[in-house]
C-alpha cells in the first residue's frame, strides 16, 4: 500500500470510528446476543481477543501517535481473593463443590478483560469480578472454593445473552448472572482425578460455548462444546486418536500411547464465520521429554493447528507446527486469521509464532501450507523444514547423557499470549525470547516417565530478547526492538501479549514492567508507564473516549486521554 | 567485550552454577509465574499443599500385601513398578486406576471385563484387588515432580579432543594452570563443573550447599558507564535496565538512577560473561562434552 492510500484509510477510520460507536450503544438489560460478536462494535471488547480473529487490531484512532504522549491513568482498582471483599465492596457471593476449599490462590489477572455495555469482567483462577467501566468500582465479586488443580491462570469469562462463564481450575464450568453475579449452574468438564485443570476462557460462537482444558500427566487433549443456556454437552472432539482405526492412530505405537498422548486444548482458538471453522492449537504431546512409548511416528494431532467445524465438532483440516516434539513446545497459542495478498492474490490466511520458534502462514479455508520460517537462529533442536512445510526434529537435541544444549527452553522462543496483525502495516507482530536449556537424562527408565517427568531442563539464560515486526509472506522479520537487558538482569521468558490500533500504535509490554506505545513500522517506544502488566492490553471507546486496559497483577488499570 | 587476561583471574575463581540436584522441582507445561507477578505476603493459599492433593494412604501392611499380591498376578505383563511392561500398559497413568478409590473400578476387569481387549481374567478375589488398588494408590501418580538422578555419569566425552577445543576456544583467557588449576578437584560433580565452565552463574542458580555464595565464589558483575549531557562518566554495577531507565551501584555513591530518553544519556554495559553466552550459539554438543571431561581431569 502506498503511503497515500495508508493516509487516507487513516483518515476515513478515524471518521468512521465515532459514527459506529453512536449506533452501537449496548444496553446492558438486554444480554449480549452472539450474533453481534461477529462484528464487534469497537466501544466493546466482547471476546478473548475483543473480535474472533485474534489479530488483536482494533479500528480506533482517538488515541493516536500524535496524542499517545497524553495517555494517563484513568482508575486502578485492585481485586482481592477471597470470602470477604474489601470495605465498600458487596458482599462476595461464594460457590463450589462439597470438596471446595477456602484457598485463597494469589491474585494474577493473566487473561481477556470483557468489556460489554460498560462492565469489565475481570477473572483470576477460582474467582471472577465485575467491574464499571468507568470508575473501576466493584459491582459484584464471585469467589469458587476449589478441590486444586494447577492454578497457572484464568484467561477470562465468555458472555451469551445475560450470562457469564468462567471455568475452574477444578475443572468446572460456571455459569454467572452477567449483572448480579449470582450462579445459575455448574458442570463439570473434566476429570480432577486425571489431573486435568481448566483455565481456558470459554468462547462463545452462536449456541456453542467452547471449552478447553489442560493436563500435565498423560491424559487426551479435548476440545468441548456446551450449550451455554442448559450446560448439556453438545460434542466433544479429541485431539488424538481414542480408538484403534482412527485418523492418526498410525502415528503412535498403539491406542494405549495415543490415548495418553496429551495435545491439550489450553488456549483459546479463533474463529472464521465464513467457514465455520474454529482454529485453535494443541498442547505437547506426553510424556513430554522421554517420547520412546509414544513410537516414532508424528504423534497426531499434537504440537498442531487444527481447525474444526463448530456446528459438528468434526475436523476440517490439520497441520502439525511440531511433529513428534520432544521439549514440551506446545502450540496451543492463539492463532491469527487475516485476509492479505499471497503471490499476488487475496487470500484469508492464517499466521501464528509457534513456541518452538518456527512462523506458519497457511490458508485458513483448506489448510493448505504457505509459509514456514525459522524465526531465530539460536533455534537449534530441528534438522531443517520437510517437504509439508513442518520442521524435522534432530533425536540428538531431546536429551543426551552428557547433556543437549537446546534452543528454545521450555518456555520457547515465545509462549501462549497473544500476538497481533496490524492489517495497515500488514506486519505480525511477536516477543521473541532466545533461551537455553540442557537436556540432561534424569530418570534410569524412560519407559516409566510420565507427563513432564524424565528428561530435567538445567535453564542456560536467554542471549537477548525483543518485540518483532515478521512480514506473514515470507516469515522474515521485518524490524526488531531489542531490549537493553542482559543475563539474567531484566530479561524474561514470557510477556504478556499485544495489542495494534488503526491510531498507528503498538501496545506491548517490556520485560521490566513497562506497558510501552510503540511505532508499529519501526518499534520506537512512544509512551510507557510502569505497572508490571501481566495481561494484554485492550482497547475500546466508551462515552466518547478511548480507554487503554490492562491488568498488573492485582490490579486493573485503565488509561484514557486527560 | 571479550575479557582481557587479568580481570578474568578474578571472574574465574569459579563461580559455581548451580546446580538443582537432588532438588524437586515443579514443572507445568503452561506459563510458569510471571515474573513480575506481585504477591499479597497477607494472602496464603490455605487448605491445600499441592494443587492435585495425595489421596489417603492405606495402611502399611495393606499396601505391602497388595505389593506381593501384584508382583505374583500383575508384574509379569504391568512391570513389577506397575508402569507399564511389553504387552500391558502402564498403570499409573491408567484412567480406571486414577478415578478409582478402593478396588472397585479395578475388579471388574481383573474378573474379565477386557477379555476381548487382551487383559484376561486373572484369579484374585475383591479383598486382595483392593491391596493391590491400595498398592497403586500409594504411589500418587504425578507428571510433574522431577528427581534428578546424581548416580547418572554425564562424562561421554573425549579428554584428548577436549583439551584441543579448550586451547581454541578458551585458552585465550583462561589457563589450566592458572585460574582453572585444579579446577576438576574444586568442582567434583561433573554436570555441576559443565553447567558452571558453560555460563558460571547462569540462571539455573543453584540453592544450599550448590550456591555460590556457600562456595564462596566470586560472580562478576555486570557493569554499566553512564554518560551524562555534560560528559561526565559515572561507573557502576548494573541493577536494571529499560528504554526508559537505568539502574546502577557505584562504589562511592552507592545506588542511582537515571531517566532515559533514547540515547540520552549514553549507556554502555559491560558483560563479563558474553563471551560464554556466545558459546551457547557457538560449541556443539560434543565439543561441551569434551572440554568437560578435559577439565575434570585438572585435579
Amino acid at each position: 500500500m502506498t503511503t497515500r492510500i495508508r493516509n487516507l484509510v487513516f483518515i476515513l477510520s478515524m471518521v468512521g470510528a465515532p459514527m459506529l460507536t453512536l449506533a452501537q450503544g449496548a444496553d446492558p438489560a438486554q444480554g449480549l446476543d452472539p450474533a453481534q460478536i461477529l462484528n464487534p462494535p469497537p466501544d466493546e471488547w466482547l471476546t478473548y481477543s475483543g473480535d474472533y480473529s485474534g489479530r488483536r487490531y482494533s479500528p480506533l484512532t482517538q488515541l493516536n501517535q500524535s496524542n499517545v504522549k497524553n495517555l494517563s491513568l484513568a482508575w486502578a482498582t485492585r481485586v482481592v481473593v477471597g470470602t470477604e471483599g474489601p470495605v465498600g465492596t458487596p458482599p462476595v457471593i461464594v460457590g463450589g463443590t462439597e470438596q471446595g476449599l477456602d484457598a485463597r490462590y494469589p491474585v494474577t489477572i493473566k487473561g481477556a478483560i470483557l468489556q460489554f455495555a460498560g462492565i469489565l469482567y475481570v477473572t483470576s483462577p477460582d474467582n471472577a469480578w465485575a467491574l464499571d467501566a468507568r470508575d473501576g468500582h466493584e459491582i459484584w465479586h464471585y469467589y469458587w472454593k476449589t478441590k486444586g488443580g494447577t492454578h497457572t491462570g484464568n484467561r477470562g469469562v465468555g458472555i451469551w445473552h445475560n450470562w457469564a462463564y468462567i471455568e475452574t481450575a477444578d475443572n468446572y464450568l460456571v455459569c454467572l448472572n452477567a449483572r448480579t453475579g449470582k450462579e445459575r449452574w455448574h458442570k463439570e468438564i473434566a476429570s480432577f482425578d486425571l489431573q486435568y485443570f481448566s483455565s481456558m476462557s470459554p468462547i462463545v460462537i452462536g449456541n456453542h460455548l467452547l471449552v478447553g482444558t489442560g493436563d500435565d500427566m498423560d491424559e487426551p487433549g479435548m476440545l468441548q462444546s456446551y450449550d451455554p443456556d442448559t450446560g448439556d454437552l453438545q460434542w466433544r472432539f479429541y485431539t488424538v486418536p481414542m480408538k484403534k482405526g482412527e485418523p492418526g492412530a498410525e502415528t503412535w505405537t498403539n491406542v494405549d500411547a495415543a490415548s495418553h498422548g496429551g495435545g491439550n486444548v489450553w488456549a483459546p482458538g479463533s474463529y472464521d464465520p465464513e467457514t465455520h471453522l474454529y482454529i485453535f492449537g494443541t498442547g505437547n504431546p506426553s510424556p513430554a521429554y522421554t517420547s520412546q512409548t509414544r513410537g516414532p511416528g508424528d504423534n497426531l494431532y499434537t504440537c498442531s493447528l487444527l481447525a474444526v467445524n463448530v456446528d459438528t465438532g468434526k475436523l476440517a483440516w490439520w497441520f502439525q507446527t511440531s511433529p513428534h516434539d520432544t521439549h514440551d513446545y506446545d502450540s496451543a497459542q492463539t492463532p491469527v486469521l487475516f485476509d492479505g495478498e499471497f503471490n499476488g492474490k487475496p487470500r484469508k490466511l492464517v499466521s501464528t509464532l509457534a513456541r518452538n520458534g518456527f512462523f506458519f502462514t497457511l490458508d485458513r479455508v483448506t489448510g493448505e501450507h504457505l509459509v514456514t520460517s525459522k524465526i531465530s537462529d539460536a533455534v537449534n533442536w530441528d534438522m531443517g523444514i520437510d517437504k509439508r512445510g513442518e520442521p524435522v526434529r534432530d533425536p540428538a537435541k531431546d536429551y543426551d547423557i552428557g547433556g543437549a544444549l537446546v534452543s528454545p527452553s521450555g518456555l520457547g522462543v515465545t509462549n501462549w499470549t497473544p500476538q497481533s496483525y496490524d492489517p495497515v502495516s500488514k506486519l505480525f507482530y511477536v516477543h521473541i525470547a532466545e533461551t537455553y536449556t540442557m537436556r540432561y537424562l534424569g530418570t534410569l527408565d524412560p519407559r516409566g516417565a510420565m507427563g513432564l517427568t524424565g528428561v530435567p531442563g538445567v535453564d542456560m539464560g536467554s542471549r537477548g530478547n525483543r518485540l518483532a515486526a515478521v512480514d506473514y509472506k515470507t516469515g522474515k522479520i521485518v524490524w526488531n526492538h531489542r531490549y537493553p537487558g542482559v543475563g539474567g538482569i531484566d530479561i524474561r521468558g514470557d510477556y504478556p501479549g499485544l495489542l495494534t490500533t488503526a491510531g498507528r500504535l503498538l501496545f506491548a509490554a517490556d520485560p521490566i514492567g513497562n506497558l510501552v506505545a510503540h511505532d508499529p513500522l519501526n518499534g520506537k517506544p512512544l509512551w510507557h508507564t510502569k505497572i508490571h502488566t501481566t495481561s494484554a492490553p485492550e482497547t475500546y471507546m466508551l462515552d466518547g473516549h478511548q480507554y487503554i486496559l490492562v491488568g498488573a497483577g492485582d490490579t486493573v488499570y485503565s488509561f484514557v486521554l486527560n | 567485550m571479550k575479557p582481557g587476561k587479568k580481570s578474568i583471574g578474578a571472574i574465574w575463581v569459579v563461580a559455581v552454577l548451580g546446580s538443582l540436584y537432588l532438588v524437586q522441582y515443579q514443572v507445568t507445561a503452561q506459563t510458569p509465574q510471571m515474573q513480575n507477578s506481585r504477591r499479597d505476603p497477607g494472602t496464603a493459599i490455605t487448605g491445600l499443599t499441592q494443587d492435585f492433593p495425595d489421596r489417603p494412604q492405606a495402611s502399611q501392611d495393606v499396601i505391602d500385601r497388595g505389593k506381593t499380591t501384584f508382583a505374583v498376578s500383575c508384574a509379569f505383563c504391568h512391570g513389577s513398578d506397575a508402569k507399564g511392561g511389553e504387552v500391558g500398559p502402564n498403570l499409573l497413568r491408567s484412567a480406571v486406576v486414577l478415578e478409582d478409590k478402593n478396588g472397585e473400578l479395578i475388579a471388574p476387569i481383573v474378573h474379565g471385563g477386557r477379555a476381548q481387549q487382551g487383559m484376561p481374567r486373572v484369579d484374585l478375589t475383591d479383598a486382595q484387588i483392593g491391596d493391590v488398588a491400595a498398592w497403586l494408590h500409594h504411589f500418587n501418580a504425578t507428571g510433574k515432580t522431577v528427581m534428578y538422578h546424581d548416580e547418572i555419569n554425564i562424562l561421554t566425552g573425549n579428554a584428548k579432543a577436549g583439551e584441543t577445543c579448550f586451547q581454541k576456544t578458551c585458552a585465550s583467557c583462561h589457563s589450566a594452570t592458572g585460574d582453572l588449576a585444579g579446577i576438576g578437584a574444586r568442582i567434583a560433580i561433573p554436570k555441576t563443573l559443565q553447567q558452571t565452565w558453560l555460563l558460571p552463574g547462569g540462571e539455573g542458580n543453584g540453592t544450599g550447599k550448590y550456591s555460590a555464595a556457600t562456595l564462596g565464589l566470586h560472580i562478576p558483575p555486570v557493569t554499566v558507564t553512564v554518560t551524562l549531557a555534560n560528559g561526565k562518566k559515572i561507573t557502576g554495577d548494573l541493577v536494571s535496565v529499560s528504554d526508559f531507565y537505568v539502574g546502577l551501584t557505584t562504589e562511592a555513591g552507592g545506588p542511582q538512577g537515571f531517566r532515559r530518553d533514547g540515547d540520552i544519556p549514553k549507556v554502555e554495559i559491560h558483560d563479563p560473561l558474553a563471551p560464554h553466552r556466545e558459546l551457547l550459539q557457538k560449541l556443539n554438543d560434543k565439543e561441551i562434552h569434551d572440554v568437560t571431561a578435559y577439565l575434570v581431569t585438572l585435579k
